[in-house]
């Protein structure tokens, strides 16, 4: 007994083991003596395009602001309101002592903003892919999916037990192909995004949703990079491309363009509610604070007015996307479908170099890489804000041009 | 169609995607000895696709790692 209680194993492999190549990648980066890109710091906020980053007065040109509602005087309002009188948090989940009056207001301002029947108010927006996702499509279930799709939609299909069946990116006649394979009565999700965040291009819903139908699925969109100021009210691509009425299910997030934190779900569907009881993302997890909501339930209120802005916020993306090209640089889209101008470097070296390049002149962007990015692209994305002023996008044109002749991107 | 069958319409299908013209028996893998990335993969899963009108789901694709394993499950599949 005494003899086996003292014996060893011999040791198990080191866990961190399989993270070696990752972390060679980031060492090689940091060795040619670039700023850290995925270590920045925000020391100071002053508005929803400029900030103090590692020491810097910087514009903000990759955060998902779009329809820059984090300073909106009615929003914070309404925020230290629910603060002071609800506290600051819920210390619960939904479906027990964490639904408050501020959740309920959310999710009626939900319904309002998409005149849909029903609303779910998820902690997060990869908590409400993960959950909707992984408790519709069951055993047998078929997932069609975008091979494009966001990591949340990926996690959703992992976590769950439904066959995943993935298509080339924005391809119609491949989505048809599989559909057709299905076999007959199997249960079947179609999975799409208005807007991929990584390049800013649109999918082709009136085409896809239709030919879903047709199959008889049911068709889910996330609308995460859309929501406030693409379609006539601000619902996303399916409004725009007049096909809202066949989605079964609009996916989206607070973190974008209501400024603060959360997901959503919507839907019409007349049994939808029963998901609050059986969804586990939903369940176990503690719910928004009363504070979040209360921001996210008045700057949803607020986008449903929000024509100038979305207005002026198409206005800079195409300013902008027709100066970097006019200055010789390659972007994701030909025309700027939504809010987000892709630039593409030539490698990860240089994007980390140009990244700098921009940072030292007084601009932020995301840099993003494999895997998050397709075809193993390196990009220097941009997302607009409605509050960013026709000048400062000609002040950031002028900065890429200076970044990119000393980095040798352009010539 | 036999498995053989299934074999000799995939040893064509694979041809263009194996650039470095390695020889392929049924252990071969598809990681290691083809390095066929995300990206070869789907183009590859979908010429199969079509070729045999099958789905290879993910959850399918992840039980798969050698040529002998693709050429077994694309014959059962196929359902003859």
């Amino acid at each position: 007994m005494t003899d086996s209680a003292t014996q060893t194993k011999t040791p198990g492999a080191d866990l961190f083991a399989k993270f070696d190549p990752i972390i060679q990648t980031r060492e090689t980066l940091l060795a040619s003596g670039v700023e850290d890109p995925f270590n920045l710091v925000m020391e100071k906020v002053l508005s929803p395009t400029r900030a103090i980053c590692n020491g810097r007065d910087t514009i903000l040109l990759g955060t998902y602001n779009y329809m820059g509602m984090t300073f909106d005087p009615d929003v914070l309002d309404a925020g230290r309101d629910a603060l002071t009188e609800f506290g600051s948090g819920t210390t619960g989940s939904r479906v027990l002592n964490g639904t408050y009056q501020g959740h309920k207001e959310c999710e009626d301002a939900l319904k309002e903003f998409y005149a849909m029947d029903h609303a779910m108010v998820f902690s997060t927006g990869y908590q409400a892919n993960l959950g909707i996702i992984s408790t519709l499509a069951g055993k047998g279930d078929y997932i069609v999916l975008d091979i494009d799709s966001h990591a949340s939609i990926y996690d959703g299909c992992a976590m769950g037990n439904a066959e995943i069946v993935p298509f080339r990116h924005n391809d119609i006649e491949a989505m048809e192909k599989r559909l057709k394979r299905i076999p007959e009565g199997a249960g079947i999700l179609v999975v799409l995004e208005g807007v991929y965040s990584m390049l800013g291009d649109v999918a082709p819903l009136k085409e896809m949703v239709a030919i879903a139908k047709n199959y008889g699925a049911m068709v889910l969109v996330d609308e995460a990079h859309s929501m406030g100021f693409i379609g006539e009210n601000g619902r996303g691509v399916c409004e725009e491309q007049g096909v809202i009425e066949d989605v079964d299910f609009i996916i989206g997030t607070f973190s974008k363009s209501v400024g603060t934190v959360g997901g959503f779900c919507v839907s019409n569907h007349p049994k939808f509610d029963i998901l609050r009881l059986v969804c586990r993302p939903y369940v176990f997890t503690a719910s928004l604070p009363p504070s979040v909501v209360a921001t996210a339930a008045t700057s949803i209120r607020k986008l449903m007015h929000g024509a100038n802005k979305r207005a002026h916020l198409w206005e800079n993306s195409k300013r902008l996307h027709a100066g970097l090209t006019e200055l010789g640089f390659e972007i994701g889209t030909d025309e700027p479908q939504s809010a987000i101008v892709a630039v593409i470097m030539p490698d990860l070296e240089r994007g980390a170099a140009m990244w700098e390049a921009l940072l030292k002149e007084g601009l932020y962007v995301n840099l993003a890489r494999p895997p998050a990015t397709p075809a193993n692209m390196t990009l220097l994305r941009c997302s607009l804000c409605a509050e960013h002023s026709s000048e400062e996008v000609e002040t950031i044109l002028s900065m890429f041009e200076r970044a990119g002749k000393a980095v040798g991107i352009i010539s | 169609m036999t498995e053989a069958e299934v074999d000799e319409r995939i040893r064509a299908l694979i041809e263009p995607f194996n650039k470095k013209g390695v020889t392929i028996t049924n252990d071969t893998t598809f990681a290691n000895d083809l390095e066929f990335d995300s990206l070869t993969v789907m183009d590859f899963v979908a010429e199969i696709e079509d070729e045999f009108d099958i789905i290879i789901s993910m959850n399918q694709q992840a039980e798969i790692e050698t040529y002998g394993q693709l050429v077994t499950a694309v014959h059962k599949l196929q359902g003859s």
